[in-house]
């Protein structure tokens, strides 16, 4: 019997923290549904997003002052990132929108650090690492959070998507935008909304992520997570990213567990790699993505 | 203030040039009156299309632009503004294909036809309803998603979208492009109740010639990028050039060209015409 509380353990701890792949993995889906871009620079904006957080709380702002303002900056982040770097590339092929993320995920890399200085900070959010009991399964208190977090803004962006005026601007664009734009949405407009959007789920994965493993340099690196949660959940798929991530977090701690014992362990850190490029063969699109409507 | 004789969209020796190197449009000029149905003839290829997308701004997108001549709706110019820019003064599109959001469902379609309107909840209530009166069959199938419907109600979802941005002008590309006849019949019939209910006036761009000229008023006849032919709807039907090319009326119509030189350019396409026997 332990055994097989171990094993709903070892589950449970698992999907938990691949609520938090899903987090990151959110807002590289956001913008390549709206515009088909691969937006490089997601992880740079989780960092910038953590670090100008962390910058207010040490200016002496409560928490809720900090993450408003913090959620200001995003926002007029987006819009400059639109004026700036987006607006002069419109009707550009996606790759060179590409090479424009990579670009400016260098520039918001070194434009954060410049600002808030480049040392690791700790990042307190007044939730205790500490592992509760449910039912004789130690569960982590803070992934469960951070679950609640994702679970949260999953659902405001659903409603968010499919209730509002902008939402449904927004999936006509990602479906046609020369047509979209015809019936009078401007693109300049859905793109500050996406990017901004991508703003929000920078922050709340940086505030999580943060809060995890301190607010440093290395929350760039966490980007690299959502790869394989994207490939295998298909890159323009919210369910897809919730799924993928979920899957990721679950079969790497099993990995570790039953396989990683086998030869030697250390398997966590590859096995979703291995298990995006055995995806990749199998089912390219993902398993939600690039799923059209058609008619036959 | 707009005199009685302006027209409400006037394109004057419109030139245009795709990839800075081919040129498309050789000085096109046409002018659609308020409340009017005008109808853009020619076969593949004659500039119908790039006409339309000058008009919609719509160039860039394929690498073109607007080298000459402007365009003029409502008596100021718009060859200068955003494509985004012309549905909320009143200008609708509806492009070539359909160009359907096809996982939005048929109202959410319609929907974002309204994304500019500022007149209340109300008054986009009544345009949707508007819309379902015109097209009865989209409101049976308000809650599929476009990309599931038939090409004839593809046609209608994206004429309705145009419709919820209360136009004052629609542009249509190519509507009767892979429909039935009797459907092509049934939409053009609603555009001319919409025409003559709502004042909609029409730019008709079609290669389905006898069908555009049974419900335009005026047309014009594009060539190799030029306007070669325009008159009253009735005076080009009459026209032993569009009989033979393009109604396909008179099986010996190379015996009755008047002016052999005029026809000339137009047999090398006369293969792909589209022909119709009345």
């Amino acid at each position: 019997m332990d055994g097989l509380w171990f094993f709903v353990e070892a589950l449970v701890g698992g999907l938990l923290s691949g609520v938090m792949y899903t987090l990151v993995a959110l807002g590289f889906v956001l913008i390549y549904k709206a515009s088909g871009v691969f937006n490089f620079a997601q992880g740079a904006m989780v960092l910038f997003a953590a670090l100008t957080f962390v910058g207010f709380v040490e200016l002496g702002l409560p928490f809720w002052m900090a993450l408003a303002a913090a959620l200001g900056v995003m926002m007029l982040l987006a819009v400059g990132i639109e004026r700036v770097v987006l607006r002069p590339l419109v009707g550009q092929p996606p790759i060179i929108l590409f090479m424009a993320t990579i670009g400016l995920s260098i520039f918001l890399e070194g434009f954060a650090q410049a600002v808030w200085g480049s040392q690791v900070r700790a990042l307190d959010l007044g939730i205790p690492d500490m592992p509760m009991e449910i039912d004789r399964v130690l569960i982590s208190r803070f992934d469960l959070t951070a679950a609640v977090i994702a679970a949260g803004l999953v659902i405001a962006l659903s409603l968010f998507f499919s209730h509002t005026r902008m939402g449904r601007a927004l999936r006509a664009v990602a479906d046609d935008s020369q047509a979209a734009q015809v019936a009078g949405v401007p693109l300049n407009l859905i793109w500050a909304v996406v990017w901004g959007a991508a703003g929000l789920v920078a922050l709340v994965a940086g505030l999580v992520w943060g809060a995890r493993l301190g607010v440093q340099f290395s929350l760039t690196l966490i980007a690299l997570k959502a790869l394989p949660v994207l490939i295998l959940g298909g890159f323009d798929s919210v369910a897809g990213a919730i799924v993928g991530g979920l899957i990721i977090g679950a079969s790497e701690k099993l990995a570790e567990i039953y396989v990683g014992a086998l030869i030697g362990g250390g398997i966590e850190n590859w096995f979703p790699y291995a298990l995006a490029i055995a995806f990749l063969l199998v089912r390219p699109g993902g398993l939600f993505g690039g799923k059209r409507v058609m008619r036959v | 203030m707009m005199s009685e004789t302006q027209p409400l969209l006037a394109v004057n020796g419109v030139e245009v040039v795709y990839d800075r190197a081919a040129l498309v449009l050789k000085s096109v000029s046409l002018a659609v009156p308020e409340g009017g149905v005008v109808a853009l003839l020619g076969p593949n290829g004659a500039g119908k299309s790039t006409t339309m997308k000058a008009v919609a701004n719509l160039l860039r997108a394929d690498r073109g632009e607007v080298t000459r001549g402007s365009i003029v709706y409502d008596g100021r110019r718009i060859d200068r503004l955003g494509a985004a820019d012309l549905a909320p003064r009143g200008l609708s599109l509806v492009m070539e294909g359909r160009h359907c959001f096809a996982s939005l469902s048929v109202e959410e379609n319609l929907r974002v036809g309204a994304f500019t309107r500022r007149d209340g909840r109300a008054a986009v209530a009544d345009s949707l309803d508007l819309v379902y009166r015109c097209f009865p069959r989209l409101k049976l199938r308000r809650d599929s998603p476009a990309g599931l419907l038939s090409g004839g109600e593809q046609q209608m979802c994206a004429i309705g979208r145009a419709l919820m941005a209360k136009p004052r002008m629609i542009l249509l590309d190519e509507p009767s492009m892979g429909l039935a006849p009797q459907l092509v019949d049934e939409i053009f019939e609603i555009l001319r109740r919409l025409n003559r209910e709502e004042g909609v006036s029409f730019l008709l761009a079609e290669q389905n010639a006898a069908a555009a000229l049974r419900y335009a008023t005026h047309a014009y006849l594009l060539e190799n990028g030029r306007v070669v032919l325009d008159g009253g709807a009735a005076s080009l039907r009459a026209d032993p050039v569009v009989q033979a090319s393009y109604l396909g009326l008179d099986a010996d119509g190379r015996q009755t060209f008047r002016d052999p030189a005029a026809a000339r350019p137009r047999q090398r396409w006369l293969c792909c015409g589209r022909w119709r026997p009345e």
